[in-house]
């Protein structure tokens, strides 16, 4: 059933222009900080003579491509996310749903889904790119993969918290703002504390347990906060949701 | 008495302190259709939402084909295929993608799924609009793939909610066709306002009003109501009323707002014959004698009266 949902989601985000114009720009600003990333590579190694100052080029563009990457996601995560439930409920299409035989949970792990398969084909094309660079360069694939794996549960945990914020209300447009403000706010969380590396407010932050693996460190701890942070934000959609039937 | 497919058990639901629908109890029997009556907020949209595990009651249960919806909802839901008031449907697809969505989220096995399709699609007749755009069918045909929806994992009881309000008089009699032939295969729930409509599709009808039934029974004891002890009769050299008065069983003598007297009679007589005899006798110019048929309109008047003027539930009629 969770895939039936996730397919459906998935076909009406294929089935707006939204969909479409969100991926073709994302895909074009990755491709041109890619090749930004590969021309200044060789301005700047030629400039380094030391040899402490030379890193791989793999490093060196994925720094770029997965920087930019973990940025725009900020922004394209709620706009793609904002009409999950509350597109559903200006539509007055959740009854559909809702009279259907499948669960609550079913139907908000499923639609995450959609968009989670969704945001994976941006991720698989990045991954895709950096690897052409293997073509005339030996790259390291593990960085690459750690990134990869960075980057979809940053991803997934904008899309959990941006369906919370979609079940919230009827205008997809205030949840896309109310998602972006959190996600705004909980990425920068650390830079407020910036002087007390270790406060636990900083320990929040979304961008800090990014971190890791955008240096090709893949920490337990790092999983461990993403899928609480996913689980958290479903839980209470579900429970959104489930307040409407006993509220009405 | 028939099997029941569907059995409502004093369903009541608040607002705030409000009660939308109260102590509501009956059943649906296997291939009935149900009419479900009453003026624009009285309860009947709250108590459909209610039945198809949309809300949940505040007090009382549901229980469909013997399932209880609050505790299996997943496995009650699947025997139903319900039509809200305002139609639940993805615009953005084709009739055919929302159809075949329908089905898989109504656990039509994948194998089925575009039998069913074909064979909803036939039954609605929106073969020839399969890869037209929802959002660019009219109004008639999204209502037909509203109806479509409803009825493709062919469940036991279909619950439509007002599904001919918004359309022309045309769609109006193709729709209650349709309903007519689904009622055939699957119970149905129809709720409405228009009162014909009920007359015309249903087989049993209950009135509801501000929450409470107040009218429960079959098609044909409703009509009971609208034939009463009464004739109605035009004469173009009206006689005095005293001289109506005085025939033999008549109760009581009235004129309405067209001139016509409307004569009620006492229990076991009918004086039709002896107002024909002296009509003729006196030259009163006799040009209409019928029984008199209170339209239903003014039933549900009655019945919803007598309801806000001493607030008590009259006598519910048992089938």
């Amino acid at each position: 059933m969770i895939i039936n949902v996730a397919r459906k989601e998935l076909k009406s985000l294929f089935a707006s222009p939204m969909g479409w114009i969100i991926l073709a720009l994302l895909m074009l600003a990755f491709g041109s900080f890619y090749l930004q990333g590969v021309n200044n590579y060789f301005d700047v190694m030629s400039g380094s003579i030391r040899p402490a100052e030379r890193v791989g080029v793999t490093i060196f563009v994925g720094q770029t491509v997965y920087g930019i990457a973990s940025f725009l996601m900020l922004f394209a995560v709620p706009l793609l996310s904002m009409g999950l439930i509350s597109g559903e409920r200006k539509s007055q299409t959740l009854p559909f749903l809702f009279s259907a035989p499948i669960s609550l949970a079913e139907i908000v792990v499923g639609k995450f889904l959609g968009l989670i398969i969704f945001l994976s084909i941006l991720v698989a094309y990045i991954l895709l790119m950096l690897s052409t660079l293997n073509i005339w360069a030996d790259i390291d694939f593990g960085y690459l993969l750690s990134n990869s794996l960075g980057l979809i549960l940053l991803a997934a945990s904008f899309s959990a918290l941006g369906i919370y914020f979609s079940s919230l209300t009827s205008q997809p447009i205030v949840a896309a703002i109310l998602s972006f403000i959190a996600l705004f706010a909980l990425m920068g969380l650390d830079k407020f504390f910036g002087s007390q590396p270790n406060h636990w407010f900083g320990y929040i932050s979304l961008m800090k347990h990014f971190q890791s693996f955008s240096r090709g460190i893949i920490d337990s701890k790092d999983i461990i906060y993403f899928i609480l942070f996913i689980t958290t934000f479903l839980v209470l959609t579900i429970r959104r949701l489930d307040s409407d039937r006993l509220r009405g | 008495m028939a099997e029941a497919t569907l059995n409502a058990f004093d369903l009541s639901r608040q607002f705030g302190s409000n009660y939308a629908v109260r102590d509501v109890s009956f059943h649906l029997n296997k291939g009935e259709v149900l009419g479900f009556l009453g003026p624009n907020g009285a309860g009947k949209s709250t108590t459909m939402r209610m039945l198809t595990g949309n809300l949940a009651p505040s007090q009382g249960s549901v229980k469909i084909c013997g399932i209880d919806i609050m505790e299996n909802p997943k496995e009650a839901k699947a025997l139903i295929g319900y039509l809200p008031e305002i139609r639940p449907l993805y615009k953005e697809f084709t009739v055919n993608e929302f159809l075949s969505i329908a089905a898989r989220f109504h656990k039509v096995k994948s194998s089925y799924v575009h039998r069913a399709v074909e064979a909803a699609k036939d039954k609605c007749g929106l073969a020839h609009m399969s890869n037209r755009l929802i959002e660019n069918l009219s109004n008639g045909y999204q209502q037909r793939v509203g109806i479509a929806q409803a009825i493709i994992h062919n469940p036991e009881i279909v619950i439509l909610d007002e599904p001919t309000v918004g359309l022309d008089p045309i769609q109006i009699r193709e729709i209650r066709k349709l309903i007519k032939e689904i009622g055939k295969k699957h119970s149905v729930i129809l709720s409405t306002h228009i009162l014909p409509e009920v007359e015309m599709v249903c087989d049993r009808v209950q009135i509801i009003d501000k929450g409470n039934l107040v009218f429960h029974g079959s098609i044909e004891e409703l009509k009971q109501h609208r034939l009463g002890n009464k004739l109605l009769i035009g004469f173009s050299k009206p006689p005095a009323l005293s001289k109506l008065k005085s025939i033999k069983g008549v109760e009581k003598v009235e004129k309405d707002e067209q001139g016509m007297f409307v004569i009620k009679f006492k229990e076991k007589y009918l004086p039709a014959e002896e107002i024909v005899i002296l009509a003729s006798q006196e030259n009163w110019g006799l040009y209409h004698i019928a029984p008199h048929i209170t339209s239903l309109e003014d039933i549900f008047v009655q019945l919803t009266q007598v309801q806000t003027l001493d607030n008590q539930i009259p006598e519910v009629k048992k089938t």
